[in-house]
């Protein structure tokens, strides 16, 4: 099995599965506190602070291992909330059809009609700053994409003949959804969570940096990247590392989404569904 | 002894299979066939699917589809190997000297071009003939072919003309540049029962007035015994039988030809009606649409328990409205489905599952009627749990007992649909519905994916399942012979209207209204000569064409 993993994709895995362990062992691998102030402001590159340190003189390693917790479970929550919510709806809008269909498509058009963005910025400007919030307002917004594509998917399984099989059976909604539908939609699906997960971290990512998503003394990637961008005059790469970071996990996620999507669709010559 | 136009010996086809995450491997399609073709003569090429047919049709144009390529042997054209000729060579010999007339002509031409620039295309590439000249020689061919409006028929699109005029139109084409040899891969195959036999017959016709050769490609036997001099059997790429026509169907030699030859020789008493029918519709009418196509026009008829009701008609006939209406799945505008005694509700999600258990149903498409993602114990046992609250070991027996039934062994139980073969997946969804322990089944066109031997099978199951659980059959389908084998009565269909009811022995034997005359007459028999005798038999013109 793991033979057959392209080269590219290989990478991707471990480089996630690194960054996935990293974040659920921070406090293991941090060399200091979150918020322990260790030495002095913007301290370069050295064997004491590996990447130096940041406007308060905190470790920036520390301070990315720690980001690299808060940022990856938000993202995953919020993706996860979101595939349950779109998928599930989809699913529904998609087997009942009729009114219920029109009404959850023409409210999903709505919301999308809206840049994500700043829905999410004025829902948050309102709403009190906290985990729940931030991961509830990411995950409702996205999961109008996931409900696109699983209603989209499903409208195509629902006329099978297998289908109509289990409804002239009796078979309640329940049964066709998820018996009949969800494991024929689910490679799609799964290739699609990873990319939603990307676009999780760097929906986060923004939300920080303007100063809405995670809240200080808490670390994330986009936050580190704002409260360090002032050090770029001074040709002082502290805001850089957690871009980077940031970067590097969307291209490596992005890999291993690409080879599942390549493995499992009928458009890219796979062996599709079947 | 006429001239040799082509000779092919031993031919060898492979191709090379990418079966994503293994190594690509070389599977032979075609080992070692020859054959030849004297001037002016047909040869049937005969067989069940992949059996590799289409490819050595296509050989004498050096083609092969999609990733196929030819690695042995010669193909010997007008005294020349044509294997041999570089690209250029090829491309003078294709729509010159060798045409090929396609199955489906509807996807064969282009949709956005009038049919006689494609048909004098070839000509006018290869230079055989100027326009003028051309389109000439295209009238007299649709002469030849009997269109109607020879003239101007040439000035209409694809989209414009019935199915089975496209499929005349295309021998047309294949026959304008004068080519000394067309391949026909299975030019009638789409087409109904009643449109084929008038292509059939004026592409006879043609090939006796050109003189053309020709490769006639097709899995019917009694297709080909009208048109080929010669025919040859070939099964799994090799061949398995050569002779000339009459030898092929009156003293086959090889079990594999005999077994084509008797595939339709079901024995089946009639059986008496009985007072009491399971399931009565009455004067059902339908329609899609919001009520504007009318697809049933006040239908009635009756099953009796434990018989089958054949359905018979053509495309279009509205024979499978017929099973949605009966089903629920269309609710009838008008009339009423009377299920043992009882009036079923006209929508299903009305009925009981009670209602529902008692009457299940069979697809066509057994590939797709089943869920590609569940194992067959989950398939055939979802009833078991479903109606009757079987779990765990008990269904598991049960499950084991129907795969015993369907004479599939209990080996069966863990394989997903894509490990099965077209006829296993059949059976399974046979044992699917049985598992319900149904009064009805309703069979819609259940063997006509199915290869002729492999359906001859699932016809003596369902028989014999019939007699073991006392089940009727409500059994739709366009093919006569398998009424012929399996029925007790028959509906014959028509535009949406019963044209004939009644027992079988009563609808089979004359006097015959003008529809059931014509379909019965289409049906091509294994004799030589029937294609003639038919056409000059019949009562009515065929429809739609």
């Amino acid at each position: 099995m793991l033979r057959r993993i392209p080269t590219g994709a290989l990478i991707g895995l471990i480089i996630t599965a690194l960054f996935f362990l990293v974040a659920i062992f921070a406090h293991v691998v941090a060399p200091y506190g979150l918020g322990e102030i260790a030495g002095g402001v913007w301290e370069p590159m050295s064997a004491k602070f590996l990447f130096g340190t940041d406007n308060l003189g905190r470790d920036l390693l520390s301070r990315m291992i720690h980001g690299a917790q808060t940022t990856i479970l938000i993202a995953v929550l919020a993706t996860l909330l979101s595939f349950c919510m779109g998928a599930i709806l989809g699913f529904t809008a998609a087997v009942v059809g009729g009114w219920f269909d029109t009404l959850m498509s023409r409210f999903v058009d709505l919301l999308m009609a809206i840049p994500t963005l700043i829905f999410g910025l004025v829902v948050l400007s309102v709403l009190p700053s906290t985990l729940a919030t931030l991961i509830i307002v990411m995950g409702v917004l996205d999961s109008t994409r996931v409900y696109r594509l699983s209603r989209a998917v499903a409208v195509d399984l629902n006329v099978m003949d297998f289908v109509e099989a289990a409804k002239l059976r009796g078979e309640s909604k329940w049964w066709v959804i998820f018996a009949e539908i969800l494991p024929n939609a689910l490679s799609p699906l799964v290739s699609e969570f990873g990319l939603r997960f990307i676009y999780a971290v760097l929906f986060l990512s923004a939300l920080s940096f303007l100063g809405l998503g995670v809240q200080p003394p808490e670390a994330d990637w986009g936050g580190m990247v704002k409260e360090n961008k002032d050090g770029i005059i001074f040709g002082i790469p502290a805001a850089l590392i957690p871009a980077a970071a940031i970067a590097v996990l969307a291209i490596s996620v992005n890999l291993v989404a690409d080879w599942i999507l390549n493995r499992t669709t009928d458009l890219k010559g796979g062996r599709g569904n079947g | 002894m006429a001239e040799t136009l082509l000779d092919i010996k031993n031919l060898r086809i492979e191709a090379t299979t990418y079966t994503p995450g293994e190594k690509p491997r070389t599977i032979t399609i075609v080992d070692d066939v020859s054959l030849t073709l004297e001037k002016g003569k047909v040869l049937g090429l005969i067989g069940e699917s992949g059996a590799g047919k289409s490819t050595v049709g296509l050989s004498p144009m050096c083609y092969g589809r999609g990733g196929v390529s030819i690695t042995g042997g010669e193909v010997i054209l007008n005294g020349r190997d044509i294997l041999k000729q570089g690209k250029n060579g090829i491309r003078k010999l294709r729509g010159h000297e060798v045409c090929y007339v396609a199955q489906s002509a509807a996807a064969a031409f282009n949709p956005v071009q009038r049919l006689m620039d494609q048909v004098v295309e070839a000509c006018l590439t290869h230079g055989v003939a100027n326009r003028v000249e051309a389109e000439r020689r295209a009238v007299s061919l649709f002469t030849k072919l009997s269109l109607p409006d020879p003239d101007n028929i040439g000035k209409r699109y694809p989209h414009q003309v019935s199915g089975g005029q496209l499929q005349r139109v295309m021998t047309a084409m294949a026959l304008c540049p004068e080519p000394d040899l067309i391949i026909f891969d299975e030019p009638t195959t789409a087409l109904d029962v009643t449109t084929q036999i008038d292509v059939l017959a004026a592409i006879k016709e043609a090939i006796h007035a050109t003189g053309v050769a020709a490769l006639y490609i097709t899995h019917d036997l009694a297709v080909v015994a009208q048109v080929a001099d010669d025919i040859m059997v070939l099964r799994h790429g090799k061949m398995v039988e050569k002779g000339t026509t009459q030898q092929i169907i009156k003293e086959p030699r090889e079990s594999y030809t005999q077994a084509l030859v008797s595939v339709h020789h079901i024995e089946h008493q009639e059986k008496q009606p009985t007072p009491k029918p399971i399931l009565s519709v009455k004067n059902v009418t339908a329609a899609y649409g919001n009520g504007i196509v009318k697809v049933l026009k006040n239908v009635s008829v009756d099953i009796h328990p434990g018989q089958t009701l054949a359905v018979v008609g053509e495309s279009g006939s509205g024979k499978s409205t017929l099973a949605r209406a009966i089903t629920g799945l269309l609710p009838p505008q008008q009339g009423e489905v009377i299920f043992d005694g009882r009036k079923l509700s006209n929508k299903l999600a009305d009925r009981t599952k009670e209602d529902l258990r008692q009457l299940q149903m069979i697809y066509q498409m057994a590939d797709v009627a089943m869920n590609p993602r569940h194992t067959v114990g989950t398939i055939i046992g979802r009833p078991l749990t479903f109606y009757f609250g079987l779990r765990g070991a008990e269904r598991d027996r049960r499950v084991k007992e129907l795969l015993e039934e369907i004479e599939m062994g209990t080996g069966f139980i863990d394989r997903y649909p894509a490990e099965l073969s077209g006829g296993q997946k059949q059976r399974v969804c046979i044992a699917r519905a049985l598992a319900a322990k149904p009064k009805l089944i309703i069979c819609d066109e259940v063997t006509s994916a199915l290869d002729p031997l492999v359906a001859n099978g699932i016809l003596k199951l369902l028989l014999n399942l019939q007699e073991i659980e006392q089940v009727a059959y409500l059994f739709i389908t366009h093919d006569i012979a398998t009424v012929k084998s399996i029925a007790d009565s028959i509906a014959v269909m028509y535009r949406g209207e019963v044209a004939r009811y009644g027992a079988k022995s009563q609808v089979l034997t004359p006097q015959f209204d003008d529809y059931t005359d014509l379909l019965l007459s289409s049906v091509p028999a294994l004799e030589l000569g029937w294609l003639e005798k038919a056409i000059a038999g019949r009562k009515m013109a065929g429809a739609g064409n």
